[in-house]
């Protein structure tokens, strides 16, 4: 009970610190997820048009996902050090960039091939094309399914991003590391605590983002 | 028009035999003609439209268009001017109704005015209020209204020449009949060539100028609704239309089929009895019309009244309490027969001149004749 009063009490007194933390989080999460939201959707597509990428592109996307936080920061400092980057946001939006990757490209992938046959079939036989059938039809159809990889990612990489302060990225792993060389567990708790309620409050406002995007004939 | 020269469509089971869905399929279409694929299912009637707008390309074989052979003209531009209504009535559920009719027209650059009012007629043309639904999305509105949708977004870019494949299918048979009405209606303003997918036999009796019953890939018979039914070609297809072919026929063989059938006799008011006796004899018939100079009907004489009888027809005549038109189909005449307890009534062409007669025994007799009702559409003009 002391414990987590202290540790109310230091959030308290260290509330510009923690948000200017909370906000350069956000800003490589959302960097990362944005890159792999603009790769992994025209990846999705073109792996739904050239169906026999679809296994490899996939596979990959699953393999990188099992890659251990660590283990992959541990791969990117000497890669990003070739161009004077080994340390600081480049490697940990990379990283979270990678762990995007797999539910959006998965997501969008599903999404587009789970069409109702009917209505795909429909737009063949009145004569779209390929393309005017996924901007007017399949891609507005998909936009729950898309967006629901996207929460994944950004919940995610809301929690990996928490081990990148080990490269010097920032963000409120930052605290968590401080807490544990200080040996200060307020600020180790805090950090954690921060973390999760992160997660959570961006989970539910990307929902509301989607109810929004989502078109008004399948809500 | 559309013309299938032997069409075969191969396809490779699982088992890694093959099979043809389809299998040389001869067929024309004329211009502004219905024909009903018709036959049970897995024969074939589907795959054999898909490769009418290449949704399947054939393993050999040609389909003409106007003559014009469509493997040399890129799909999108084939299918664009071939309505096609499926099966699954596939509307895009992200749009409205507005805009799923409209998808053809405005690519094919429709300015918006003209899309406006092109959904309102067409939705006008299938009994759905404009105002209420064009607005609505898909899963706003109830099955059989969606595919009134489907089928007026066939109908939307105007194209010649349309396919449906049972595009009632997914309707309750009382909304069913309605629905196919207000396409016959549509169809008779409209007058595309229509290709149509049933395995309902009544639906293809009531829409088919021409109907094709396929069997397992093949067409065993094409010919007209009448014809099928009067003479089916095979013990499969008299299976097919049902052991009640013959009362089926009733809706499609009308009055002046039957009238047509017959050799006509008429007598006028001052014929006398004993010649019109004669002519009855000769008939082996118990009664005589008798008609004015104008050739209208005013009454009959019965056999027994001019058996042996002075005077004239004047004399004996008799009114006629029900008559017939020759477009009335078998159905309404003899509903009406019973309805005014007679065997025989008149049948009077549209100036009300007499124009023959039906009764229980020449019904009974046309539909044994082997005689046909020769095209529904022609008599329907
Ligand atoms: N892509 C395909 N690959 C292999 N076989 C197919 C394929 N499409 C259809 N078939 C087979 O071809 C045959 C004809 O199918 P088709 O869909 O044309 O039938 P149909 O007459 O339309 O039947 P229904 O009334 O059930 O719709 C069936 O045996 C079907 O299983
Ligand atoms: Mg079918």
């Amino acid at each position: 009970m002391e414990t987590l009063n202290q540790t109310f009490a230091y959030i308290w007194h260290n509330l510009p610190f923690i948000l200017g933390l909370t906000q350069q989080h956000l800003r490589l999460v959302g960097i990362a997820v944005g890159l792999a939201v603009l790769i992994g959707v025209p990846l999705g597509v073109l792996i739904v048009r050239f169906k026999s990428l679809a296994g490899i592109v996939l596979g990959l996307a699953t393999v990188v996902l099992t890659i251990p936080a660590i283990a992959l920061f541990g791969l990117m400092i000497p890669l990003f050090s070739l161009i004077g980057q080994g340390i600081g946001a480049v490697p940990a939006i990379t990283a979270a960039f990678l762990y995007s990757l797999l539910p959006i490209v998965r997501n969008t992938h599903t999404a587009l091939t789970t069409i109702d046959p009917g209505v795909r079939e429909a737009g063949r036989g009145i004569g779209l094309t390929f393309w005017q059938r996924l901007k007017w039809v399949e891609l507005p159809l998909a936009v729950p399914l898309i967006f629901g990889g996207i929460r994944t990612a950004v919940v995610l990489n809301i929690g990996v991003m928490a081990i990148a302060a080990i490269v010097g990225a920032g963000g409120l792993g930052t605290l968590i590391l401080h807490g544990i060389s200080q040996s200060d567990i307020r600020k180790l708790i805090a950090g954690a605590v921060v973390v999760s309620l992160l997660a959570v409050v961006m989970d539910q406002v990307l929902l509301r983002l989607q109810r929004v995007l989502t078109p008004k004939g399948i809500r | 028009m559309i013309e299938l020269k032997n069409l075969t469509k191969q396809f490779i089971q699982k088992n890694g035999q093959s099979f043809n869905a389809v299998n040389d399929v001869n067929l024309v279409v004329p211009e502004g003609e219905i024909c009903v694929l018709l036959g049970p299912s897995g024969c074939g009637k589907t795959t054999t439209m898909k490769m009418i707008n290449r949704l399947i390309e054939p393993s050999s074989g040609q389909v003409l268009i106007n003559g014009e052979d469509t493997a040399g003209i890129d799909t999108v531009t084939l299918r664009r001017n071939i309505g096609y209504v499926i099966q699954q009535i596939g509307l895009f559920p992200n749009m409205t109704i507005e805009d799923n009719i409209m998808v053809v027209p405005r690519m094919l650059g429709w300015d918006r005015k003209r899309c406006r009012e092109r959904a309102r007629e067409l939705m006008s043309m299938v009994a759905l209020d404009p105002d209420r639904f064009l607005h609505r999305y898909p899963k706003e509105m109830s099955g059989g209204q969606q595919q009134r949708i489907g089928v007026i977004r066939a109908l939307a870019a105007d194209a010649p020449v349309l396919l449906m494949d049972e595009p009632f299918g997914a309707v309750d048979p009382i909304n069913r009949e309605q629905i196919q009405n207000e396409f016959q209606l549509m169809q008779r303003q409209l007058g595309k060539t229509v290709m149509l997918v049933s395995h309902d036999i009544d639906e293809a009796i009531k829409l088919g100028d021409r109907i094709a019953v396929f069997r397992q890939g093949r067409i065993v018979q094409c010919a007209g609704a009448d014809e099928i039914l009067a003479k089916p070609a095979d013990e499969f297809v008299a299976s097919f239309v049902g052991h009640d072919r013959t009362l089926k026929r009733l809706l499609l063989v009308q009055a002046g089929d039957v009238a047509d059938a017959q050799e006509t006799q008429t007598a006028t008011l001052d014929t006398p009895l004993s010649h019109a006796f004669g002519v009855m004899d000769d008939n082996d018939a118990r009664y005589l019309a008798v008609v004015d100079r104008e050739g209208k009907p005013l009454g009959y004489v019965q056999r027994k009244d001019a058996k042996g009888a002075e005077g004239t027809c004047a004399d004996k005549l008799k009114p006629f309490s029900a008559t017939s038109k020759p477009d009335e189909n078998l159905r309404v005449v003899l509903s009406r027969l019973y309805e005014h307890n007679l065997t025989w009534m008149p049948v009077l062409d549209a100036d009300g001149r007499y124009n023959g007669e039906v009764s229980q025994d020449y019904i009974a007799s046309f539909l044994n004749s082997g005689k046909t009702h020769g095209r529904q559409r022609m008599a329907l003009k």
